[in-house]
């Protein structure tokens, strides 16, 4: 395959990674001509350097690991009820009918409204962020199974009538696969809302380790440093997160036709 | 062997109520099917032929009179009375194999059983070798092999063809047509085979079943009294293929016997003018 001298830079493996290069050469420029604060704008090196003293001394590992672990038991809690909920609303119409409005109504309170409700239901500590992560990432799990099980051609149904098929049987072999990309769908967006929320929870309900954490200290000490470096971590975490989800969908859903 | 796969509609009537009326999709089909028998059911759109099929296998059960598999009225779908559609509809997550296995997920068979039939019929429809493949892997032609393979693997009375091979390119049709004729042949069971097209009608059946529209009835019945394999370009076939097309009105006929060429046919010489 001839590929044009201009457009080969395209093909490039890593050409994601000149832009944020760019921009940090840019950023470090601008520290080094003294346009910003120093206070404000750190240099980039001093990033790094808080990186490191924040590494050697065991506190990212700390962090990293509270923060990983609250999302996690948080994202599991939203994708088991937001699935189930999912299914059992997408399969019974009377359900549906019933609970969905309600719902959808919900759906649209902002979770940060929430957080004095939140407080004094479920206390100041890892409950109340856990409960927070769960709010803030339900809804697009449970909305994306639901309209994929509702979407589902219903050729596929008809097929399993044919074949006698119990309901027990069509839901497991029929209509939970034929809804899986639906409900990867609604996954997506629930990582990427519980970490959001994992962050956010961290922030309100500061008693305990995290990465926010380490970034609200930071903004108490102005150490710009500290913040920044907290950022980035938490920007890679949440794009590492996805990848791992977006690698495991692509095992399961080998079976669809890639529309590239 | 006792008859198997005979089927017989007394007094078929169905329509569907709405708001803006009634419409009247079957009116008065009688017919009797005979055991082994190919049944072309050829018609235009909205002559109800579709309607007929979902009756037979059990999808709609809104209707009245009554329709009989070897003396029993037929209730609800069931595992003797299969179904090849126009769209393959193969589960997309599932292989060739475990398409067609997934059809024996109720039958009473034995594993070890289950297996050696679907690869029976994976070896029947040509495509040894494909086991593991998925649909989107594979051609649409293939597919629709895999949906006769999963419609016959549980040996049912009746095998029930909706316009099976109306969204294959020409070329295909003819060779599914050609393996069909080799399937049945072969399995002698009942098969009735709903489509638009006349020649593939003539081609396949023993009889043609002529429909008409609005309301969906039967018009006509005609024998096919030709030999398997039968020949397309016979002039036997050829004269039955006018007598059905006459059946759809003048005009049609008119245009054939115009594009009639003198006729020849291999090892003698026929002439037609």
């Amino acid at each position: 395959m001839t590929v044009n001298k201009q457009n080969y830079f395209v093909y490039l493996p890593w050409r994601g990674i000149v832009f944020p290069v760019i921009l940090i050469l840019i950023w470090q420029l601008i520290y080094l001509a003294k346009i910003a604060n120093p206070v404000f704008l750190p240099s980039v090196f001093a990033v790094i350097e808080q990186g490191h003293r924040l590494i050697d001394n065991g506190q990212l590992w700390e962090g990293l690991k509270a923060s990983l672990y609250r999302d996690l038991v948080g994202l599991s809690i939203a994708i088991f009820l937001g699935v189930s909920i999912g299914i059992a609303l997408g399969v019974s119409r009377l359900a549906g009918k019933v609970f969905l409005p309600t719902f959808n109504t919900i759906k649209q309170v902002s979770p940060f409204a929430l957080i004095p409700l939140l407080s004094f239901w479920f206390g100041l500590h890892e409950p109340a962020k856990i409960a927070f992560i769960v709010v803030s990432s339900v809804f697009p799990i449970m909305i994306n199974t639901y309209e994929g099980v509702r979407g589902i051609a219903f050729d596929y149904v008809e097929v399993g009538r044919v074949y006698k098929m119990t309901t027990f049987q069509l839901l497991r072999k029929i209509i939970l696969p034929a809804a899986t990309p639906s409900i990867f769908r609604g996954l997506h967006l629930g990582v990427f809302f519980s970490w959001l929320g994992t962050v956010g929870a961290e922030y309100f309900f500061t008693a305990g380790a995290g990465l926010g954490n380490i970034i609200v200290d930071g903004r108490n000490s102005s150490r710009m440093d500290l913040v920044l470096f907290g950022v980035f971590v938490i920007g890679i975490t949440g794009y590492l997160l996805n990848i791992g989800l977006s690698y495991a969908e692509k095992r399961l859903l080998h079976w669809q036709i890639q529309k590239q | 062997m006792t008859q198997q796969g005979t089927l017989n509609f007394s007094q078929v009537n169905k329509q569907f109520n709405s708001n803006n009326g009634n419409l009247k999709v079957l009116q008065d089909i009688n017919l009797e099917i005979k055991s082994g028998e190919f049944i072309s059911v050829v018609g235009s759109s909205g002559c109800g032929k579709s309607t007929l099929l979902r009756l037979i296998i059990g999808l709609d059960a809104e209707y009245e009179g009554a329709i009989e598999l070897d003396g029993n009225i037929i209730s609800g779908t069931d595992l003797n009375r299969g179904i090849v559609f126009q769209e393959h509809r193969l589960l997309p997550w599932l292989n060739v194999a475990q398409n067609i296995a997934i059809a024996l997920q109720n039958a009473q068979l034995s594993q070890e059983e289950k297996h050696k039939t679907v690869q029976e019929h994976i070896d029947l429809v040509g495509l040894q070798g494909f086991e593991k493949s998925y649909p989107h892997q594979i051609s649409g032609g293939m597919s629709q092999r895999v949906a006769i393979a999963r419609g016959l693997v549980n040996r049912p009375r009746v095998l029930l063809l909706d316009e099976p091979f109306g969204a294959l390119d020409a070329l295909t049709r003819t060779r599914l047509q050609n393996e069909l004729q080799n399937i049945w042949e072969k399995e002698g069971i009942t098969m009735i085979l709903v489509t638009h097209d006349v020649e593939e009608a003539v081609f396949l059946g023993n009889r043609v079943v002529v429909m008409e529209p609005r309301p969906g009835r039967i018009k006509s019945v005609l024998d096919v009294d030709l030999p398997f394999p039968r020949d397309r370009t016979s002039y036997d076939f050829l004269k039955i293929k006018k007598e059905v097309l006459k059946e759809f009105g003048g005009h049609l006929a008119a245009e054939i016997s115009h594009a009639e060429a003198p006729v020849w046919s291999t090892g003698e010489y026929k002439l037609s003018w």
